[in-house]
């Protein structure tokens, strides 16, 4: 009882918090801007914290997150292992692979008109596809361990990518390209100096939806088949084993990969596009 | 229209690249089913052939390069022969007056386009209730906006086996629910986002203009802000639902789902039957390509009755 009627009262007083701060003078400043949702989070685990307590679930359906945390801080070295072999290793080689592919592909197809007429219809089509079901398909091919997973990832990610550079390199207007003209600029000149240049919010934006595809692809992949460590074969496994805490843990390792690698391709976006109107301000 | 042939011929080539790829694919589980025939196969056995590279095998074996054209199991079917496998599992079960059958993909469409559609309902008045909500509540908008980007960068995979576990220990009976659960939660954002986008479009002067004829809130919101959203509204629509679709596939397979078309893709990894994985992707990339299109007639249908140019 005292952890629903605690929980209540963090609550309401996190609301109030969030209310007063949110409509006062220093709205705008950067720490309160950032505090609001803090608080917020903050509540959400208090919340999921007195529910689990206060209700006495077992801990084989939802642990408390004091109870992960605590894990999560004991099978630090499982955990690393399986970021090196899912992330490291799967997401990140498949994303730079997958990622170069299709830059290079966009630079290609952006040559000729009529593929490219051709090609962003179906490449609009495929990225909106389930993908992720060739995963089976690859993992028989490639093997068990992370080449199959970097397969899945380059699959994935692709065609988000090749669709927006694509859309991105037919950014500039023919004013623009005249002026490369006046200037005597060949056609790779202007595509350094102008047209990759001006592609590149469009470009940082595939690779942003990227970055979710990439894990959720080398994840994916591992539920058919894959050694005997790596994040996606613990959550399967730790499903069936009822060890839900080390899942939990293995969820808060994925979600703090997924947002940091979602956070260095924007700060990388922040320096390449500075000088976009989206930037500024 | 004009991009018919352009779309066609990229089609085609698709098609023709995919269809001879085959070959390399296939050339050594051919050359072992050719060997076993009692065909002569160089070199023989089909330990000295793994170090051989597939080129040379299919140069040095020319005759035995069709037999991977006509596998029980393929690495790689061909493009005919996924055909097959999706009219005889689909038009010939029809026919056969068998549609609801467990070995149907009508029946197995049927389930995932249910999950699909009950998770994009009510990840759609997830979308537009929040975006309301922060449109018209700073609080809102500051504490649940960032949360809500957050969201989409945790991998869902990682989550779904245990929203599929949980929501069976509180006594929720088949996979309908979470899988629903799932594709909500994919498809929420985007519906959130240009919602948001499209209640704040209308401009200051059409708000004062309002204004000036005394409204009030409610009346600001159905007259002015909420037609304006609906051609953003429908833009995330389109991307909605094919989240949707992705998200009820991935609740389908991982642990031990037994229809629906992500059940039969782990099915048919289990069984080692590819023909039965490749059609039940076709089949996905139809129903995805069918919903979208749905909604893109929609789409205009009603921008054109609302008197927008389109």
């Amino acid at each position: 009882m005292i952890w629903i009627v605690g929980m209540m009262a963090f609550w309401a007083a996190a609301w109030c918090i969030n209310v007063w701060l949110a409509n006062s003078a220093h709205a705008e400043k950067r720490a309160v801007r950032i505090a609001v949702p803090v608080l917020f989070g903050v509540t959400i685990l208090v919340l999921w914290e007195g529910l689990v307590r206060g209700f006495g679930v077992s801990q084989v359906i939802l642990p408390p997150p004091s109870q992960v945390i605590v894990v999560f801080a004991q099978s630090m070295d499982i955990l690393w292992i399986d970021f090196v072999q899912t992330v490291l290793k799967g997401a990140l080689r498949g994303f730079l692979i997958g990622a170069t592919a299709a830059f290079v592909a966009a630079l290609l197809i952006d040559r000729s008109a009529f593929l490219t007429r051709g090609l962003l219809p179906i490449g609009n089509f495929v990225a909106a596809l389930p993908i992720v079901g060739v995963a089976p398909i690859l993992v028989n091919w490639f093997g068990f361990d992370w080449h199959s997973k970097a397969a899945v990832v380059v699959v994935m990610v692709f065609f988000p990518i090749l669709v927006n550079t694509v859309q991105g390199l037919r950014e500039t207007d023919a004013m623009q390209r005249d002026l490369m003209r006046t200037y005597a600029a060949g056609y790779f000149q202007t595509l350094a100096k102008l047209r990759i240049p001006a592609a590149m919010p469009f470009v940082f934006n595939g690779l942003k939806i990227a970055t979710t595809l990439a894990l959720i692809g080398a994840i994916v992949a591992e539920y058919f088949g894959s050694p005997t460590r790596g994040m996606g074969f613990r959550i399967s496994t730790g499903v069936g084993s009822l060890s839900i805490d080390l899942v939990w843990a293995e969820i808060f390792v994925s979600a703090l990969v997924g947002s940091a690698f979602y956070g260095v391709v924007t700060w990388i976006e922040k320096r390449v596009t500075f000088w976009h109107p989206s930037q500024r301000g | 229209m004009k991009n018919a042939v352009p779309v066609l011929s990229v089609l085609a080539v698709i098609v023709a690249a995919w269809w001879l790829a085959v070959a390399p694919m296939n050339i050594r589980p051919a050359l072992d089913i050719a060997e076993r025939g009692g065909a002569v196969v160089v070199p023989e056995g089909s330990v000295p052939r793994r170090d051989v590279s597939v080129w040379k095998l299919m140069l040095d074996n020319p005759g035995q390069v069709a037999v991977g054209y006509d596998l029980k199991r393929p690495r790689l079917p061909t493009p005919s022969q996924v055909g097959e496998e999706l009219w005889k599992t689909t038009g010939a079960m029809v026919a056969k007056g068998r549609t609801w059958s467990k070995r149907s993909l009508v029946y197995h469409a049927w389930v995932t386009l249910q999950s699909t559609l009950w998770g994009f309902m009510l990840g759609t008045t997830i979308g537009i209730l929040g975006a309301v909500a922060i449109v018209y509540s700073r609080v809102m908008d500051m504490s649940v906006m960032p949360w809500a980007i957050i969201s989409q960068t945790v991998p869902i995979v990682a989550l779904a086996p245990m929203i599929i576990v949980v929501s069976n220990q509180i006594g929720i009976d088949g996979r309908g629910v979470p899988k629903a659960i799932i594709s909500a939660y994919l498809c929420f954002f985007p519906v959130l986002v240009s919602m948001v986008k499209g209640l704040r479009s209308p401009t200051a002067q059409q708000l004062d203009l309002l204004k000036t004829y005394n409204t009030n809130g409610f009346q600001s919101f159905f007259k002015l802000r909420l037609p304006a959203s609906v051609p953003f509204l429908f833009t995330a629509l389109k991307v909605g639902i094919a989240a949707a679709l992705v998200g009820t596939i991935v609740g389908e397979l991982p642990t031990g789902a037994i229809s629906g078309l992500g059940a039969r893709i782990l099915i048919g990894d289990q069984f080692g039957t590819p023909l039965a994985i490749w059609s039940a992707l076709i089949c996905a990339a139809i129903l995805a390509g069918a919903l979208v299109t749905l909604i893109d007639v929609l789409q205009r249908i009603t921008l054109r009755r609302m008197g927008f140019h389109t």
